[in-house]
């Protein structure tokens, strides 16, 4: 046997280096959205696989709606691939690099944004050149509005991924046990100290416990103009300071005394729902009405966000380099950035997501689509949410949870 | 022909081993040129020792390991010794084997609702007992000693290592044996360990060892209930593996080779442990102590079981329950409103999921079980072979995490351009299942009485005759048994259908882990129900027919 289990090694080894080397062929030409009767022309028949997170029902009966229209109008068959995490997708489509398949790809069309996307852009895993501000229904989009549509945590998109929807990071609280809550990250420690016990946030590096840290940076830094900048350019410990003094006084007075951490947003809304703690928060701005509406939190939750604004962000699809169909991707893409499906995905009985379009520069029977939409009782208006706070450069996360960790993350 | 088939084990299996092994072990050692890594270098091995907290982590994954395994041998072992041929035992029995269907996760999650603070046994008590309308603020799941998780995982590896031994008694003549001890004047649970266990031990071995390697690399039970400051290693393996960060998959793949190098370690101290309570125990079992008063031990034995019982079918009960919730406020003891709707929105879509995963999953079976069944037999004629020796490597990808093996399985099968096929699928799981099936099956082989075969070689049978006559009939509930094991194994693969199926073929497990991402325990508890559905009917079919088939051949029915 020592033999053959030599033999397979060195033929696996042999594989994955040959394979490496195969990586550097150049993938075939990318359809031209600039040619789109062409696009349209090559999409029809063709066959998307739509890697998207699948967590919630409501969002895939959503993306079953826009693989309906897409059917009927354009001839594409889209299949939604349901995924817990993206990191799965990039794992598949790095794999298909190792090995050197560089067209005919498995994945088709991506959900995507910040970390994930900055990976994939800098390790050449999307398809080039840039196609997304050449969609036809991209004219529509809030460039001015919504910078963050064009810059993913400050990352320039460079017509990469297509923008699908906004977030922006809103608390929620139950109305009938808290009459008034905290708005400021001061407020919050205050308000902690008199109630301990009832208050956490998700464990970085999750996604939503990092963005509490940077909202948190946010409002403690001196200037938060530093935070645009790459972390190097900065003295990270000094500007970091006050954020852990912040933490180090808010630790001993929140869930479990800080000893133990929720594992991501719907843990936290999970302890709300319990009655464990009262205050939480999330990416989603409709997160409170949609839980309401499924039953997962009484109809007395409200929400809110902080007095000097949140950190918003954007959300995307994006196509892999060896994408199989990209015609067909292109179309879908096109197509979550119309009109009909922004304002379809608007509405708190489909999803909730906000749109990136600039309503007001539609013409009117587009913009009457988004006049009408109710946003459920417990979901902030967009006045009310105000302006979203933009995105620190995204160096700082990864060296905030590496100092959060350190500190925080072994006890 | 037969002899054959060992190699053809290996030729389809070592091949995605290796290759799996290849894909962890390069970039851990900073190779892996799709990222830029073309040298190498032992800097993701010292990124993973940087990590803060990584000792706690790697003892937290040992003494898990470990602790679990031997709270569950030792109630297993008890269990059986105190009350093996009576009543209790045949109820029990039935109770325990369906248990194995509850995916790891749902009883984990099961069992968390359960002691939370928040949980139903508080909420079963209050207020009108404890007087609380919040919960307290008590770190009872998520503890750092990990108490928590040791407990789900010995909740579950008991059915399992039960089942096993079940297998493997009828090869041990325990019935005979304890009769022998008895008329000696031996109490029931020592006449058992002096007389059976040596016999038994060596069959369940295995099994042990496999349990040890899951405990000690689980990643779900122990993002339910282990500790998170800092995590066991395994779970930060995965955080590292799914950083958006590319570059962390060095340091994530180092990371695998030390959580492989520690779950070696888990047992190689549990084969000290044997060595060191062997030499112990030698003296104590001459002496000639007969340990006639066991009651109170064996009431504590059958105790324990009960509380497993208990625990797992509320578990399921509470699944149950939150599939029908409404809003459930705290701290009422059920929900205050109770609805379809979970139903009726997850099951319409179900059907084709649920076919791909049992045809998957007989397929992935049947295959392992041939080549499980043909190499031990041709063990059995030709003496131990290398083939066989070699077949010991199926056993890695117990061993070493799945997320870091995937990787490398995934580059084989692209670049073989077979992924995303029905067969790849198979081909992928049956590397996950074969080792459940094979050493479910090897040790209750291997013991199987010889003289048997010899009797009927006498008769004039051949060995092809005396295989299918004689040693398959007879020991065909350690046969069913490995199928439904690897059938259930099948049916729980999430990451391999997803990854290598490229999400072509959703199964019943895909559909529930991309759901439960969302994190509602409503749908949780409809997609736990399930995915229990399909190895529910496996175990149930592997307990019920020996039953039918021996209802007629008591002797064999140990």
């Amino acid at each position: 046997m020592g033999r053959a289990r030599r033999f397979f090694l060195t033929a696996a080894f042999a594989g994955l280096v040959g394979a490496g080397l195969g990586g550097v062929v150049q993938a075939a030409d990318a359809p031209d959205p600039g040619d789109w009767q062409s696009v349209l022309e090559d999409a029809g028949g063709e066959t998307v696989y739509f890697n998207a997170w699948a967590g919630e029902a409501r969002i895939n009966d959503f993306i079953a709606w826009v693989g309906n229209r897409v059917k009927e109008e354009y001839g594409v068959t889209l299949v939604h691939v349901k995924i817990d995490d993206a990191a799965a997708v990039v794992s598949r489509v790095l794999a298909e690099k190792t090995a050197g398949k560089t067209e005919g790809g498995s994945v088709d069309l991506i959900w995507i944004n910040g970390e994930n996307f900055a990976a994939m852009k800098r390790q050449n895993l999307l398809m080039t050149p840039g196609w997304a501000d050449r969609l036809p229904n991209f004219k529509d989009v809030d460039v001015e509005g919504k910078p963050t549509v064009v810059n993913d945590f400050t990352v320039p998109t460079e017509g990469l991924e297509a923008p699908w929807g906004m977030a922006q990071l809103v608390f929620y609280y139950d109305s009938a046990r808290l009459p008034e809550p905290p708005r400021s990250p001061e407020a919050l420690l205050e308000w902690a100290k008199k109630n301990p016990g009832r208050f956490t946030y998700p464990q970085p590096p999750d996604f939503t416990g990092s963005t509490f840290l940077k909202q948190a940076l946010i409002g403690l830094v001196d200037d938060p103009v530093v935070l645009q900048k790459p972390v190097e350019e900065a003295d990270f410990d000094a500007e970091t300071a006050p954020l852990f003094a912040f933490l180090d006084e808010l630790h001993p007075v929140m869930w479990r005394s800080g000893r133990a951490f929720p594992q991501n947003a719907s843990a936290l809304r999970q302890l709300i729902a319990d009655g464990e703690t009262d205050i939480a928060f999330s990416f989603t701005q409709s997160e409170a009405s949609s839980a309401i509406a499924r039953s997962e939190l009484p109809d007395t939750v409200r929400s809110f966000v902080f007095e000097d604004g949140t950190i918003g962000n954007t959300h995307f699809v994006a196509i892999p380099f060896n994408a199989n169909a990209r015609a067909g991707a292109l179309v879908v893409a096109d197509f979550l950035m119309s009109p009909e499906a922004q304002a379809e995905k608007q509405k708190p009985e489909v999803w909730g997501d906000f749109t990136v379009l600039d309503v007001a520069g539609l013409d009117a029977d587009d913009r009457a689509l988004f006049d009408d939409i109710d946003l459920g009782v417990a979901t902030l208006s967009p006045a009310e949410l105000g302006a979203a706070l933009p995105e620190p450069h995204p160096s700082w996360m990864v060296r905030l949870e590496e100092a959060w960790t350190k500190r925080y993350g072994a006890q | 022909m037969l002899r054959l088939v060992p190699f053809l084990a290996i030729l389809v299996l070592v091949g995605p081993v290796a290759a799996g092994l290849a894909g962890a072990a390069l970039p851990a050692f900073g190779y892996l040129p799709a990222l830029g890594g073309t040298a190498f270098s032992l800097d993701p091995f010292r990124a993973v020792f940087a990590a803060p907290g990584i000792w706690t982590s790697i003892g937290l994954s040992l003494g898990v390991g470990l602790t679990s395994t031997a709270i569950a041998f030792l109630a297993v072992v008890l269990f059986v010794a105190g009350w093996q041929a009576t009543r209790v035992f045949t109820v029990l029995t039935q109770m325990l084997s369906p248990l194995l269907a509850m995916p790891h996760a749902a009883a984990a999650f099961g069992l968390a609702f359960l002691i939370a603070p928040s949980g139903w046994l508080v909420r079963l008590a209050s207020p009108w007992a404890t007087g609380i309308a919040r919960p307290p603020d008590l770190l009872i799941v998520n503890d750092p000693l990990g108490l928590a998780i040791v407990a789900g995982l010995a909740l579950k590896e008991i059915p399992f290592l039960f089942l096993m031994t079940l297998a493997a008694l009828p090869q041990t003549d325990a019935r005979r044996l304890t009769e022998v001890t008895a008329s000696f004047g031996y109490g029931r649970t020592a006449g058992w360990i002096v007389a059976v266990l040596p016999r038994l031990y060596p069959q369940i071995r295995l099994p042990i060892f496999a349990v040890i390697a899951f405990a000690s690399s689980v990643v779900d039970v122990a993002l339910i209930l282990g500790p998170t400051t800092p995590a066991p290693l395994a779970v930060r393996l995965v955080t590292w593996m799914n950083d958006p960060d590319l570059a962390m998959r060095f340091q994530a793949s180092a990371g695998a080779l030390v959580q492989l190098a520690t779950t070696a370690c888990a047992l190689l101290i549990w084969i000290a442990g044997e060595r060191f309570l062997g030499r112990l125990a030698g003296p104590h079992l001459a002496s000639g102590r007969r340990h006639a008063n066991d009651g109170p031990l064996r009431a504590a034995s059958a105790g324990v079981m009960v509380l497993v019982v208990i625990a797992v079918a509320l578990g399921i009960v509470v699944l149950a329950v939150w599939s029908f919730a409404g809003y459930w406020r705290f701290p009422d003891a059920l929900p205050g409103a109770t609805t379809l709707a979970n139903w009726a929105r997850q099951v319409p879509g179900i059907f084709g999921p649920l076919e791909t995963t049992v045809v998957i999953g007989i397929a992935a079976t049947v295959i392992a079980l041939a080549l499980s069944l043909g190499a031990l037999e041709n063990e059995k004629r030709r003496g131990r072979v290398a083939g066989s020796r070699a077949l010991t490597l199926l056993y890695l990808p117990l061993i070493v995490p799945q997320i870091a093996f995937l990787f490398g399985l995934q580059v084989l099968f692209i670049a073989a351009g077979l992924d995303a096929t029905g067969a790849a699928l198979v081909l992928s799981h049956l590397v996950f299942v074969m080792p459940y099936v094979f050493l479910s099956l090897a040790d209750p082989w291997r013991a199987f009485d010889e003289r048997y075969a010899t009797v009927a070689k006498g008769l004039g049978s051949s060995p092809t005759g005396i295989f299918w006559r004689v040693r398959l009939p007879m020991l065909i509930p350690a046969v069913l048994t490995a199928a439904a094991v690897g059938f259930a194994v099948s049916v729980g693969q999430y990451l391999p259908t997803l990854l290598i199926g490229a999400g072509r073929w959703p199964t019943v497990t895909t559909e529930a882990v991309a759901l439960a991402a969302g994190g509602d325990r409503r749908v949780i508890g409809v997609y736990a129900l399930l995915q229990m559905v399909l190895p529910f009917l496996g175990f149930a079919v592997a307990t019920l027919v020996p039953l039918l088939l021996f209802s007629r051949r008591r002797g064999l029915a140990a």
